[in-house]
């Protein structure tokens, strides 16, 4: 399929960028703000739909990379720039060009500065992004990777708080020096898997058992800290805080879900032995990571770190879920992905609408906005609910689902996970509490209830928190056949009847 | 489309006119909930005809969730247990709808809350209609959050959140148990479909669990016991049965109508419906049965005593419905599952019309809460006062209100239930005259006796005036419900509505014949009833000092009734602090001290040792060329010695 005759993923990766770089002379026209914000959402937009012919033309039927392109990029290596996407990426691909429009309205009021450059590096990390979900060269999936920093770099540098330089730096550095191990054990995999990149033939590959476990703990160390996974997660919370609303929308709703990507891209099939045999060890670090982050933002009295912190706690749901090596774990690890790239990320946006408004964060500051804001109290309400997992509403799925497929591999482990279900109803209750409920007390400033921007940025995502919570098989039909040859790798390589205790 | 479909689908129209369009209404939203509510019930009550004389209804609405083996779709049941429970929840429902339209009236949140009520009502039917055992999950949390926003209606008010928090999360607590026991079940099974587990039943019956095997343990438990005692635990939570009771009187901060609705009508007794529903689960563990028989027990005269004390007209009530709910409990674990729903029925009915006779009390007191600030109300409230005495005979057991022929079954279906069934009986008759004894000092106290107000008092900031009845709107929903306080047990009787439940049940009515006659058996709950009423007529109808000396004579039994059995105070010292604390201590100490500790440390320990290399570059040419010489010194020489 193609997109006004360029190949369709092509033209994903690179109208966003070509977009961005046809803006670069808004930068030094005055009073160009607006304009540039609605050209960029007309990329993004124009993006979006363009996403959408993926669900026209995929075949849901198959497990083979669709919409395949293979140039030789690099000869003397044989790296090639080859891209295809199976169900698993294609709804990561949609959820990116879906959040990206709601990025630019977020930003409507919140950036004022450097407009320009703030929505090149927007539209470019987008490209990134998908480059990402898109890629089956190594390489090329590599490049993309790390070009994803740059811009994020920016954002959170240029655009960020007042403690944006050493949060931007540790983000930086903490993901930079995770993705090295990456690097290490691509250009191992070269020369033990054949002298390729190609990501479907390095998956077709047998490996020995030591070489597994050395590749499997490389990578693990680059996902781990992208995920994050415990302990690896305290850039989080620093990066979420000072980054501006849109870059942490992009960081908790896309950005973090490349780890979990990762892990099921290249470890499972890949480094299935491996992979079995580490269980235990990501078992023990995405249960303690679910509880830990509850755990922690209970303690919290700054909204985007509260969040940040359950985001920890919901990243260990899709750990543990990709772990299980059952239909219903890793469907649902995929589907608490989406779900919690909407529901956080409007979470988010949330609390960008209220920090543009008061310039602060803290829980105390807030109290009784119910008063003064009904409906964007409402929306606040609906997504908490979401996000601490109400039946009805989006999460509930995919945590349930992930919680049946712990349970059927190992009954205590869905035991401890099923903890952090508990905890997540009593950070967001309490976020809820301190925000919403209350006493209004009318201070220095105004609290008027949303614009149209806002409107246009949190609707759609609560249409589809609803719409996800009672039609998820929309979702779960297009992954079926994708993690069915997933499993297939897995199981192949070992047998999976030592995991299954408690009976 | 069958009309089954409209029987939720029209509360939810309404919950999505009054919940969208809001701004709109402008304190009209009644307009659009109370028909369709009307027209549910009408349909209710159809399909209850239909049950009566066909079979049950199946309806598959869509398929939900499919992941691998695991299928779960939406669908409508309605059998015999679900008919008649409708009929009962959309009569509740629609009568509150329809006196919300007085109590709620000036209310700035009154088309919200029209919403609301409607959207309980569509989750309450869908809980009622649910054919698995995810669904009536789904459907059961749904009303747990419904509850939760209607209890934070008021939410300017500290203690409507507090209340709502506690709500949800102790609801939370028990569904931690019953989403394991789903699972579990899933587990077991390979379904969750009620008539497929049903069917598997009997090949799993002797199936053992190793609970501990993650810790090396080799206990072996029986899983249907397991699994009905995770169930168990959601009921627990839904049902305010000990130790998970604590929210429900708190709920109590919520508006009355939903009080009456939620709190004692119809969603706290989701929990005994889904006992009821999965009857041959827990009649294969007489394990669970015997533990579900002894919560419910318990909580029934726990609950009594803490009624006895209290000062808080809307408490009392709520009290009372713990306690009743500890009946129906315990007659589900003595497997009376009939008798058990007869009085969930009854109860359902003139409970409701308890709460909604103390909201036209509170109504007509601008606010006033306290029973002890209120007194000779029975002269300027008629309607009111006849229709509590009724509301209050009935719970009290005396014949021929409803509330006799179903507490009287449960009583006698306890004593004819084995040896400890005697025991169950005998708390059972205690917490009767209790509840006449609690029930009859809160009518005498607020309806009789002298006024213990000022007329034209302010309360709560409101312009106070003198006590009125309520308008029609409001008594009619009372009316309604007393004829149904008074005929409910009577027709369930004489219609053997224990025989029609047990169409939809496994476990034949006993037929086993008591030791004492059924009629002495009556006869003794009666006059415990009678006792109970004397009491309360004798301490509290007249102005007597006794009260107050019993509570001096017997300071340490009337303290724990007062602060009911100290339940909060315990949770608060034992849970909710030491999360709190424990919380914030990981956090300071071990996330920012230990772990981004070390992230730092690394990142320090580049920087200093980069910044103390640095101070070799120095840019000075002698110092380069004295290092030079230093080294080429050195290799020399060291090339020398080794020479």
């Amino acid at each position: 399929m193609t997109f006004l005759s360029i190949p369709i993923l092509t033209f994903l990766i690179f109208f966003p960028i070509v977009g961005g770089i046809f803006l670069l002379p808004f930068m030094k026209m005055k009073n160009s703000d607006t304009t540039v914000k609605w050209v960029a959402v007309g990329i993004t937009v124009i993006e979006f739909i363009a996403s959408l012919t993926l669900l026209i033309g995929g075949n849901p039927g198959t497990f083979q990379m669709q919409f395949a392109e293979d140039h030789l990029w690099i000869p003397f290596a044989n790296i090639h720039y080859t891209l295809g996407i199976d169900g698993i990426s294609l709804v990561l691909i949609i959820m990116t060009t879906l959040l990206m429009p709601m990025c630019i309205f977020t930003s409507w009021v919140g950036i004022n500065k450097r407009v320009t450059e703030f929505m090149i590096a927007i539209l470019v990390l987008e490209g990134a992004m998908i480059g990402v979900f898109a890629a089956m060269d190594f390489i090329l999936f590599y490049v993309f990777w790390e070009a994803m920093l740059i811009p994020m770099f920016l954002i959170i540098g240029v655009w960020g708080g007042p403690n944006r330089i050493y949060a931007t730096i540790k983000f930086f550095l903490y993901t930079l020096a995770g993705s090295l191990f990456l690097l290490l054990a691509i250009i191992s995999l070269y020369f033990e898997g054949g002298h390729t990149f190609n990501i479907v033939s390095l998956m077709g590959q047998h490996y020995s058992p030591i070489f597994q476990d050395f590749a499997f703990v490389a990578l693990f160390l680059a996902f781990a800290v992208k995920v994050p996974m415990f302990p690896f997660h305290t850039w989080l919370p620093d990066a979420h805080v000072e980054a501006p609303t849109a870059g942490s929308v992009i960081l908790a709703s896309v950005m973090l879900k490349m780890g979990a990507y990762g892990f099921i891209r290249f470890s499972l099939p890949m480094f299935p032995k491996a992979s079995v045999f580490f269980t235990g060890f990501i078992f023990a670090l995405s249960l303690i990571g679910i509880i830990w982050g509850a755990m922690m933002a209970l303690a919290q009295e700054d909204m985007k770190k509260l969040i940040a912190y359950s985001s920890v706690s919901h990243m260990g749901f899709v750990t543990l879920g990709i772990f299980v090596f059952n239909a219903q774990g890793v469907e649902g690890a995929i589907l608490q992905m989406i779900n919690h790239g909407v529901t956080t990320g409007a979470l988010f946006l949330c609390v960008g609408v209220l920090y543009d408004r008061t310039h602060s964060r803290l829980l105390s500051d807030y109290g009784g906005i119910a008063k003064v804001m009904p409906v964007f109290s409402t929306m606040l309400v609906i997504f908490s609910l979401s996000s601490l997992g109400l039946p009805g509403l989006n999460s509930f799925v995919g945590e349930f689902l992930v919680l049946l497929g712990a349970f059927r591999a190992n009954a205590a482990v869905g035991v401890i996970a099923a903890i952090g279900i508990i905890l997540a109803a009593l950070y967001m209750l309490y976020l809820l509490s301190k925000v919403v409920w209350g006493k209004y007390e009318p201070r220095s400033w105004a609290l008027p209830d949303m614009n149209r921007y806002e409107w246009a940025s949190l609707l759609p995502l609560l249409v589809i928190v609803v719409w996800l919570g009672v039609q998820p098989n929309a979702l779960l039909s297009m992954l079926h056949v994708s993690v069915t040859h997933l499993l297939g790798q897995v199981s192949s390589a070992s047998p999976l009847a030592s995991l299954s205790g408690g009976f | 489309m069958s009309f089954y479909v409209l029987i939720p689908l029209l509360p939810l129209i309404g919950f999505l006119i009054t919940g969208i369009f809001w701004p709109y209404f402008k304190g009209k939203g009644h307009i659009v909930t109370v028909p369709l509510m009307i027209a549910s019930w009408v349909l209710s009550l159809r399909a209850f005809s239909e049950t009566m004389s066909g079979p049950s209804v199946h309806l598959k609405l869509f398929d939900w969730i499919d992941s691998g083996s695991f299928h779960v779709a939406i669908s409508l049941m309605v059998d015999h247990l679900t008919a008649i429970m409708l009929v009962m929840v959309t009569t509740v429902s629609t009568l509150v709808h329809i006196y919300t339209v007085g109590y709620m009236k000036d209310d700035s949140g009154y088309d919200r809350f029209f919403a609301y009520i409607s959207l309980f009502t569509f989750s309450m039917i869908m809980l009622l209609m649910s054919d698995n055992l995810l669904e009536l999950f789904v459907f059961w949390e749904a009303v747990g959050f419904c509850s939760y926003i209607l209890i934070v209606h008021w939410y300017e008010r500290k203690p409507s959140w507090v209340a709502a928090n506690k709500a949800f999360i102790m609801n939370r607590i028990g569904d931690f148990g019953f989403m394991l026991g789903i699972l579990l079940v899933y587990v077991v099974f390979g379904t969750l479909n009620y008539s497929e587990i049903f069917q598997k039943l009997p090949a799993h019956i002797h199936d053992s669990i190793n609970l501990w095997s993650a810790f090396n343990g080799t206990t072996h438990y029986s899983v249907i016991t397991v699994i009905a005692l995770l169930l168990f635990v959601g009921a627990v939570g839904k049902s305010a049965q000990l130790p998970l009771h604590p929210w429900l009187p708190d709920a109590m901060e919520g508006p009355t109508p939903i009080s009456a609705l939620i709190h004692a009508a119809t969603m706290v007794t989701a929990g005994i419906f889904m006992i009821v529903r999965l009857n041959p689960i827990y009649n294969a563990s007489a394990v669970a049965m015997s533990v579900v028989a002894w919560t419910g027990a318990l909580t029934a005269v726990v609950a009594a005593t803490i009624a006895l004390t209290q000062r808080d007209i809307k408490k009392i009530v709520a009290y009372s419905t713990m306690s009743q709910l500890g009946y129906m409990v315990m007659a589900c674990g003595i497997g009376a599952y009939g008798a058990g729903i007869f009085h969930l029925l009854t109860h359902g009915f003139f409970k409701a019309l308890l709460f909604l006779g103390a909201g036209s009390v509170i109504h007509s007191m601008s606010g006033e809460q306290d029973i002890f600030r209120m007194g000779g109300l029975s002269r300027a409230m008629k309607i009111t006062f006849a229709t509590m005495m009724i509301g209050s005979l009935a719970l009290s057991g005396i014949p021929p209100f409803a509330g006799f022929y179903s507490k009287d079954l449960i009583l006698s279906e306890a004593f004819q239930s084995g040896p400890t069934g005697h025991i169950f009986w005998m708390i059972g008759v205690l917490t009767a005259m209790l509840t006449a004894f609690y029930t009859f000092r809160l009518v005498f106290v607020v309806f009789l006796g002298k006024e213990n107000f000022s007329e034209g008092e302010h309360h709560h900031g409101h312009e106070g005036h003198a006590p009125h009845e309520s308008p029609l709107v409001m008594t009619f929903p009372l009316i309604f419900l007393s004829f149904m306080a008074l005929t409910a047990g009577w027709a369930g009787n004489h219609y053997d509505i224990v025989g029609f439940l047990s169409q939809s049940m496994t476990v034949p009515h006993p037929t086993a014949r008591p030791e004492l006659s059924e009629d002495s058996l009556k006869a003794i709950s009666v006059i415990v009833g009678l006792v109970g009423i004397l009491l309360a007529y004798f301490l509290y109808a007249k102005p007597s000092t006794v009260p107050q000396r019993m509570a001096h004579q017997f300071k340490r039994l009337y303290s724990l009734s007062l602060n009911k059995w100290f339940f909060d105070e315990f949770y608060d010292l034992v849970f909710v602090k030491p999360t709190i604390f424990l919380s914030f201590l990981l956090w300071k100490e071990v996330d920012k001290g230990v772990i981004d500790g070390i992230v730092n440390g690394v990142a320090e320990f580049c920087q200093t040792s980069a910044a103390s290399l640095r101070r070799l570059q120095t840019g000075q040419l002698q110092n380069y060329a004295l290092v030079m010489a230093i080294g080429l010194f050195g290799m020399v020489s060291v090339f020398l010695f080794i020479r």
